[in-house]
């Protein structure tokens, strides 16, 4: 076994342990969000012409839960660690910047998935399910998930204390999450808001994991991929630099 | 071989309340093989100095090698033939001893190294705590593990930075018979702490830090030698006088003078009486490391 295979594991292992916590409850709430805005919405809001609103609302969901625990696994780990002191264990080995970076964002990407399936799973009986395009679904799955994942771990480093991780993630991530089309096509909005919603980077990937699921998306899914593919480049550049300078993590 | 080498240490740390010289040009070696004691107050450079031998924070300006190697450019190999223990109890909660072993071993590349993670459980007094997580570990326990997980890889060099503190007196006769033992089987060691007894009992050579500096370095028996050779010791019940007090060391109602002939040692009784004190319990012993550690400091002031 490699060093970063440890590593990941290890942070596979942490979250699977509290399995619960990290997997059952996201997959809970994204039960109720069904369970309310389907059955208030239903037959209110036309999406698209083909697609009833709860089955339009079943790949919302899930890309919304996999891309904020894919953002609170890596998140979370690294601000414990730091503050537990026992991200010295890491830095004691010979494990560099490529090997935290591919522990971290993988394990991140395991965690989004998992969720990702298990709301699935327990929302897909309220509509019937169809999947037009499955290799699409898979890419920004992967693709969403690695994202977050990787900015987690960029607001990781960042982070000293809990409270400025729980405000990165209350007033950056969940209203991005919330405002990206999840529960309603942006078509439905007055064009003003539309302008903004396509400054959206959370946007193109759930309207390309849409995508793959009905073939009919608010953007062509190769503006998506061409987007979030782009602004990833970015972020991981970015993660390994801070890896490679130690920033806050090596004095 | 030199095993570690420190060429010209400085490191000053800038905050809100101004720049701090943690350390200020620090330069030893360590021999292949030695037992070395770093020694000093709190706040004398101690732990930045060990921060910096093991990658957590970078100097100012100057070198540190191990066993040739660059700390800074060449890191990832430094790393792997250095076993450090910090001095922070810290600790995983998620995961059990043996889980905690395996996956410190596995950051290095190593895999089935059970037999050897059994042996460190065994002489380290933890086999009967392999499957306990780590919360539910006693203070000790848990620094027990510390060390456990720095050896991992088996590190020809060992850093501990004050592995006794708060610990009691079983385990440190536990961890000093296994790190002595892996001293004699070659591996050097390199240990800060603050029980000066164990540093004179058990380190060949020893060096002294004082506000970030170097200020004694020498064999162990050397430094012995060239101290006061001895100590008046006596307990009262009442005040020293302001004049006799300034050359005492006062600890509770122990008094101790140093001492180099019997006619030192009678002035000082002399005194004593005059001042219409009793002292009790008398004794006169040979200068130990304590002695030498407060002569040393109080010199440098």
């Amino acid at each position: 076994m490699r060093g970063w295979q440890a590593l990941f594991y290890k942070e596979v292992l942490r979250f699977w342990k509290v399995s619960a916590q990290t997997i059952a409850a996201p997959v809970l709430t994204a039960l109720l969000y069904m369970l309310i805005f389907g059955h208030l919405l239903e037959g209110r809001i036309t999406v698209y012409d083909s697609v009833s609103y709860t089955a339009f609302l079943v790949p919302g969901l899930v890309m919304m839960s996999l891309l904020q625990n894919a953002f609170a696994n890596s998140s979370s780990s690294m601000v414990q660690s730091k503050m537990m002191g026992n991200l010295v264990f890491i830095l004691l080995t010979p494990l560099g910047p490529l090997s935290w970076f591919s522990a971290y964002v993988l394990a991140a990407v395991v965690r989004g998935l998992a969720v990702g399936a298990g709301v699935l799973l327990v929302t897909v009986w309220f509509a019937p399910l169809t999947v037009v395009w499955p290799v699409w679904i898979l890419v920004f799955a992967l693709l969403g998930a690695a994202m977050l994942g990787t900015l987690g771990l960029i607001a990781g480093l960042w982070a000293d204390k809990f409270d400025q991780m729980s405000s990165f993630q209350n007033f950056l991530i969940t209203p991005m999450t919330f405002l990206s089309g999840v529960f309603y096509s942006i078509h439905s909005l007055p064009p003003f808001w539309q302008q903004v919603s396509h400054l959206n980077p959370f946007f193109y990937m759930i309207d390309g994991f849409r995508y793959g699921f009905f073939g009919v998306s608010d953007v062509s899914p190769w503006l998506s991929l061409a987007l979030v593919g782009g602004a990833y480049v970015l972020v991981a550049a970015l993660a390994l630099h801070l890896l490679r300078i130690g920033y806050k993590i090596r004095g | 071989m030199t095993a570690i080498s420190f060429q010209s240490v400085n490191k000053t740390f800038t905050g809100a309340r101004g720049a701090f010289k943690a350390l200020d040009g620090v330069s030893f070696d360590i021999e292949q093989g030695e037992f070395f004691g770093l020694l000093g107050p709190n706040g004398a450079g101690k732990t930045t100095l060990i921060s910096i031998l093991a990658g957590l924070l970078q100097p100012s300006s100057g070198q540190i090698k191990v066993q040739g190697l660059d700390v800074q450019t060449q890191s990832a190999q430094v790393r792997n033939i250095l076993g450090v223990v910090p001095q922070e109890l810290v600790f995983d909660p998620f995961f059990t001893v043996r889980e905690a072993l395996r996956f410190q071993s596995g950051y290095f590349g190593i895999t089935g190294n059970d037999a050897w993670l059994d042996e460190l459980l065994d002489c380290l007094g933890l086999a009967d705590k392999a499957n306990h997580n780590m919360r539910q570990l006693s203070g000790g326990m848990k620094r027990r593990v510390l060390v456990a997980q720095a050896l991992v890889h088996k590190p020809p060099v060992i850093v501990l930075d004050e592995p006794t503190a708060g610990v009691d007196v079983e385990l440190r006769q536990t961890l000093w018979q296994f790190i002595a033992r892996l001293n004699r089987e070659g591996h050097t060691v390199l240990l800060t702490t603050h029980y000066l007894e164990e540093a004179e009992a058990l380190c060949n050579r020893i060096a002294m830090l004082k506000n970030g500096k170097v200020v004694a370095l020498d064999s162990t028996s050397s430094l012995l030698k060239n101290a006061s050779s001895n100590v008046l010791r006596f307990k009262l019940d009442a005040q020293l006088p302001p004049e006799l007090a300034s050359q005492a060391r006062v600890t509770g109602r122990i008094v101790q003078f140093p001492a180099n002939d019997a006619v030192q040692i009678e002035n000082y009784l002399a005194a004593v009486r005059q001042a219409g004190l009793v002292a009790e319990d008398v004794e006169i012993r040979k200068a130990d490391l304590e002695d030498v550690f407060l002569d040393v400091m109080g010199a440098a002031s």
